[in-house]
């Protein structure tokens, strides 16, 4: 290492490093395509699995008929676009929502379940559906007594925020787990923003009452009759 | 030098029980204490660490002549985050349940010792053959320490033994055995237990000499 490294130095050197980098790359991304619709399928089915458990009197075969035969997908003005499911009792009567969201947590992504009632006004229960947080700490977010059960019965007008001491019963407040203000953060941040965007939208679409409506064609955008 | 390393059949045995990874070289403790409250997470995890392991182990092997001494670490970390990705992937594909309990350990996996050591130690340095071996009885190692940890903390703690009811009903579940605290006392005792049974068998040699 005496000598001046000079540009054909550094690649003599890193060479392999490169492209190994390349081809690992390539491997996953292989991988990646191979297997994102079983992954996705398994988050789906779980997501079925719970919508009973996030909207009181919603019933999870009905539900599953009904998404599975016209799938809703809400946008705003903006142009973003997503799907909601439809939450029904068993005689198809609509009763609430279940909205998907993630966002950047403090370890990784985080998936949630937000479950809202018919006229989208209050979340009726929220549930983590991925997280990969410090084990022992953030993972706490995934825990109905300590964290989640707290969702249930706020507005979906207010923006929750996050406190470290006891929150004001019947305020927007979410006591943060101990130890993890910042993944309990990211949930809210993850709920605010996304109920922000879409509650309008999914408003707007229970107004026109009823069942999964029928013909609105999925698609980005074209969600606006 | 290469003359003086262990052969595959010495490599392959020394990673069971002389050279266990996780009763002799204290490695790996992360998994070890995490994911042993039962047999069941405790086996996937063995499992996905094994493919990554030995999968790891034929890749710098194959490519150890090509390798930098200052870069090799690098080299070791990329090959080894890639099959822990591949093996995380797999596992939410086809054993969805299980990824979400496992959670974070199985991306976990790319800091786990026994691996990045088992590169710098066997496979950077010798053919496939005895990588593979190496990698098989390491892996063989650590499962059998996670399923001997496991089977102690589900059995005392739940009355089961992969899922399957052992204990009798009126079994009082020592519900502290599949808590943190059962993990440190399981492996605490194990340890012990490995430690004692080694020296004993190390006394009966110098005797019979």
């Amino acid at each position: 290492m005496d000598e001046q490294p000079t540009r054909k130095g550094y690649i003599g050197q890193a060479w392999l490093v490169i492209l190994l980098s390349l081809v690992y790359g390539g491997a996953l991304a292989g991988v990646e395509t191979a297997l994102r619709e079983t992954i996705a399928e398994n988050k789906r089915r779980e997501t079925y699995d719970r919508i009973p458990v996030l909207v009181p009197g919603a019933d999870g075969d009905k539900t599953r008929e009904v998404n599975q035969a016209d799938e809703v997908i809400v946008a705003d003005a903006d142009g973003n676009w997503q799907r909601v499911y439809l939450a029904v009792a068993a005689d198809g009567a609509p009763a609430g929502w279940v909205l998907p969201a993630g966002g950047q947590g403090f370890a990784d992504r985080i998936d949630v379940l937000i479950g809202l009632d018919a006229q989208a006004s209050t979340i009726t229960g929220l549930y983590v559906l991925d997280q990969k947080e410090t084990p022992g700490l953030g993972n706490f977010i995934t825990s109905e007594a300590l964290f989640t059960n707290q969702f249930a019965g706020k507005s979906a007008d207010d923006p929750l925020t996050v406190v470290t001491t006891d929150p004001i019963s019947g305020s927007h407040q979410i006591k943060a787990i101990t130890g993890a203000t910042i993944s309990s953060e990211s949930v809210c941040r993850i709920v605010n923003r996304t109920l922000a965007t879409f509650k309008q939208p999914i408003r707007r679409r229970a107004l026109q009452g009823g069942k999964a409506t029928a013909q609105a064609p999925p698609g980005p955008g074209k969600d606006t009759q | 030098m290469a003359s003086q390393d262990p052969t595959a059949v010495e490599r392959f045995i020394n990673g069971i029980l002389p050279e266990n990874p996780v009763y002799r070289q204290l490695l790996g403790m992360c998994p070890t204490l995490a994911v042993t409250g039962a047999v069941k997470p405790a086996m996937t995890m063995a499992a996905a660490t094994a493919f990554v392991l030995i999968s790891a182990n034929v890749m710098i092997s194959l490519i150890r002549g090509l390798l930098k001494p200052h870069l090799r670490i690098l080299v070791f970390t990329l090959t080894i985050a890639t099959f822990v990705t591949i093996a995380d992937r797999f596992l939410a594909a086809y054993m969805y349940q299980m990824s979400k309990q496992l959670g974070p350990y199985v991306p976990l996996i790319i800091v786990n010792c026994v691996i990045i050591s088992r590169c710098e130690i066997c496979s950077s340095k010798q053919r496939v053959g005895v990588a593979i071996a190496d990698g098989v009885g390491m892996s063989l190692g650590f499962a059998l320490a996670l399923g001997s940890i496991a089977t102690v903390r589900e059995i005392l703690g739940s009355g089961t033994w992969f899922g399957l009811p052992v204990m009798p009903e009126s079994w009082p579940k020592w519900g502290i055995m599949v808590l943190p605290p059962g993990a440190f006392l399981t492996l605490g005792l194990l340890l012990g237990a490995a430690e004692w049974i080694g020296r004993k068998r190390a006394e009966k040699a110098k005797q019979n000499r």
